[in-house]
């Protein structure tokens, strides 16, 4: 399946938007937590959402997987509008995330949690289940196929019959990524998937994250730290206090005298 | 405390012994069982059988628990919802199976339990679909009030008998086969005794034994609907959304759907032993369902282990039996149960035989290392 996929990038060379946000805003009470942020997400890229702590990175995919409803704005996944809609039909239509504090099946197995991303495709209800008919066995089979390919691809399989709570920090970490990519995704969100991760584990997840997009998927990640999110990434997107405050690629970012004053704490008039 | 570590790897030994045999040993090894228990009020094996009351009649009352603890098992400990009012189901099953095979209708009783099943079904799903939106002990505030009402109704409604119950509730249709006799311990070795024997198969009052028949293969046939709807993307579906309901949902579970279908099973579970519990019984009141044996279910499953279908069996066969066995110290049971949880909540806070990941997930905490080591072995044995 991830052939196709890969296929289906190279053929288009005129990138697709997967998803667009559109003058996103999220008000709690008096607090403006997101202020008509727009940006969008190319198919087959790696977007990086940078910014400082509290800059509403986390709040923006809560947005987009339908934990919160925007106050107003859009939010189009492949042109259609997603927001408003239920969290489940949302990871249905093809987004997948990952949580920045590792939220696991923790008394599942491995296997077991990656199964329920993959039944995320799935529709066996009680009585194909209790009578064992046709389709339960086609989508256990497939289910089965898909995350032990999933766990081989996150270098877990060994762990397959593990509970998730006995798996060490990192192989919890890329379960996680595992789990979400078995839904079916088109567009996979990571939120800080290197937090906790010393200098080595932190390069090879970079490596991990570039080989997730090259199977076809298209990602969004959100990350602290500058090295990771300026080796890997495509594009970056830069929010502060709930606002974009720049665009571009790493190395413009870099560059753009904006983002080294929200990092640096610099004030806005010296860095201009 | 100490004991524990040693017990625990003596039963998952045995468990992990069990599961290593080939399958046709296993199901000769299960069939063996099962032939056991039919046979058990026959052979009224000694210090076994209680004294004094028919022993049918106790076992029967102990598969009837063991359809709740079942039942519950799957609100409860699958889809980790806190219910506290399950005896409403149980009343609901009883009074549609009562009300149709006696006190307004005429109905055979195997035509008025499918009825039973499906009103305490649908009562299920009317209780659920406003509940199961709040969560924890709202949830159990809300089921506690709902097994309450039921009763509340039942006392006070004179179309369903009030405080004086209905009598003559239907029996299961007979046809005397044959006769089997009853094993006789008196002598120190057993005889087999022609004086007492059992019609195969009469449901007569008397002789309760084709009663335990029936629940028994009752608990049999939804024992294997569990295990069948526990190992499917249902089963997945309500212990993700124990473990952790935000996350399940964004992980594509419709949770809500998922919740419902779980209080909908238990009370078709529940509304099914009520009703065949009503039969035996042959006459309800409303005193039948206090609030006091929505505890004794819940104890049963917490007892047993939830999430264990094993472990809440063995529950409902100690809160079923042993007040019946030691009768001469009923009255003390409450307190006992109040010491016995208390000491389980110490020594063993996941029930006497807790889901098997769960010891295994201890066992394995120790074992990591060597199974980091057999990487590829472990991969495709498991394929």
């Amino acid at each position: 399946m991830s052939d196709d996929k890969t296929n289906a990038t190279n053929a288009t060379s005129a990138r697709r938007r997967v998803l667009e946000i559109d003058a996103l805003t999220l008000q709690f009470g008096g607090l403006t937590a997101l202020d008509e942020v727009t940006f969008h997400i190319e198919e087959g890229e790696i977007l990086g959402l940078i910014g400082p702590n509290g800059a509403g990175k986390t709040t923006c995919f809560n947005a987009i997987t339908g934990i919160y409803r925007p106050t107003s704005g859009d939010i189009r996944f492949h042109g259609d509008s997603i927001s408003g809609r239920k969290r489940f039909e949302i990871t249905r239509l093809g987004i997948a995330r990952t949580f920045q504090n590792i939220r696991l099946f923790r008394s599942m197995t491995a296997l077991e949690n990656v199964l329920v991303g993959a039944d995320a495709q799935h529709s066996t209800g009680i009585a194909s289940a209790l009578f064992r008919l046709p389709k339960h066995r086609r989508e256990e089979r497939e289910g089965r196929d898909t995350a032990m390919e999933l766990l081989r691809f996150m270098g877990l399989a060994h762990r397959a019959d593990e509970l998730a709570a006995n798996l060490s920090y990192g192989d919890q970490r890329r379960l996680e990524i595992a789990r979400a990519m078995a839904t079916g995704p088109k567009l996979i969100c990571l939120d800080e998937p290197a937090a906790g991760f010393n200098p080595a584990e932190k390069a090879q997840l970079m490596d991990l994250i570039r080989r997730v997009r090259d199977q076809g998927y298209t990602v969004l990640l959100i990350e602290h730290d500058m090295r990771l999110v300026m080796g890997v990434t495509d594009r970056i997107v830069v929010l502060e206090f709930g606002r974009k405050i720049a665009e571009g690629s790493p190395s413009e970012i870099r560059e753009n005298p904006a983002v080294v004053a929200a990092y640096l704490g610099v004030d806005e008039e010296d860095a201009s | 405390m100490s004991k524990t570590p040693s017990a625990k790897g003596l039963k998952t030994s045995v468990g992990d012994r069990v599961a290593g045999l080939p399958k046709p040993v296993k199901i000769g090894l299960w069939v063996a069982v099962a032939l056991l228990a039919y046979a058990l009020p026959l052979l009224e094996p000694p210090f076994i059988s209680p004294p004094g009351t028919d022993f049918g009649g106790v076992l029967f009352t102990v598969t009837i628990y063991c359809l709740v603890a079942l039942g519950l098992n799957i609100v409860v400990g699958y889809a980790g919802l806190l219910d506290l009012g399950y005896v409403g189901f149980y009343a609901v099953g009883a009074y549609t199976a009562a009300i149709l095979t006696s006190f307004h209708a005429n109905w055979p009783l195997l035509l008025a339990i499918p009825v039973a099943v499906l009103a305490s079904t649908i009562s299920g799903v009317l209780l659920g679909a406003p509940t199961l939106r709040v969560r924890g002990d709202y949830l159990a505030i809300v089921t506690l009030g709902f097994g309450e009402i039921i009763r509340l109704i039942a006392v006070n409604t004179e179309w369903m008998g009030d405080a004086r119950g209905i009598s003559n509730i239907g029996r299961p249709p007979g046809f005397a086969l044959f006769e089997i006799p009853h094993l006789n311990w008196d002598s120190g070795t057993p005889l087999l005794d022609f004086n007492d024997t059992t019609t195969f198969i009469t449901f007569g009052v008397l002789d309760q034994i084709p009663f335990y028949w029936m629940g028994l293969t009752v608990v049999i046939i939804v024992l294997f609907a569990d295990i069948l709807v526990k190992d499917s993307r249902v089963g997945r579906a309500w212990e993700a959304t124990r473990e952790d309901e935000d996350v399940a949902e964004l992980m594509g579970v419709p949770t809500f759907r998922f919740k419902l279908l779980a209080f909908a099973s238990g009370a078709f579970i529940g509304g099914l032993a009520g009703s065949l519990y009503a039969s035996r019984q042959s006459f309800i009141n409303p005193l039948s369902f206090l609030l006091l044996y929505s505890i004794l279910f819940l104890a049963a499953v917490v007892i047993g282990g939830q999430g264990n279908r094993w472990g809440v069996l063995v529950g409902a066969f100690l809160v079923a039996y042993l007040p019946e066995r030691f009768r001469e110290f009923a009255d003390f049971r409450v307190l006992a149960f109040g010491a016995a949880l208390m000491l389980l909540a110490v020594f063993r806070p996941e029930g006497l035989l807790p889901p098997r990941r769960t010891v295994r997930a201890k066992q394995a905490e120790a074992e990591i290392e060597a199974l980091e080591e057999g990487t590829d072995g472990e991969e495709t044995s498991r394929v």
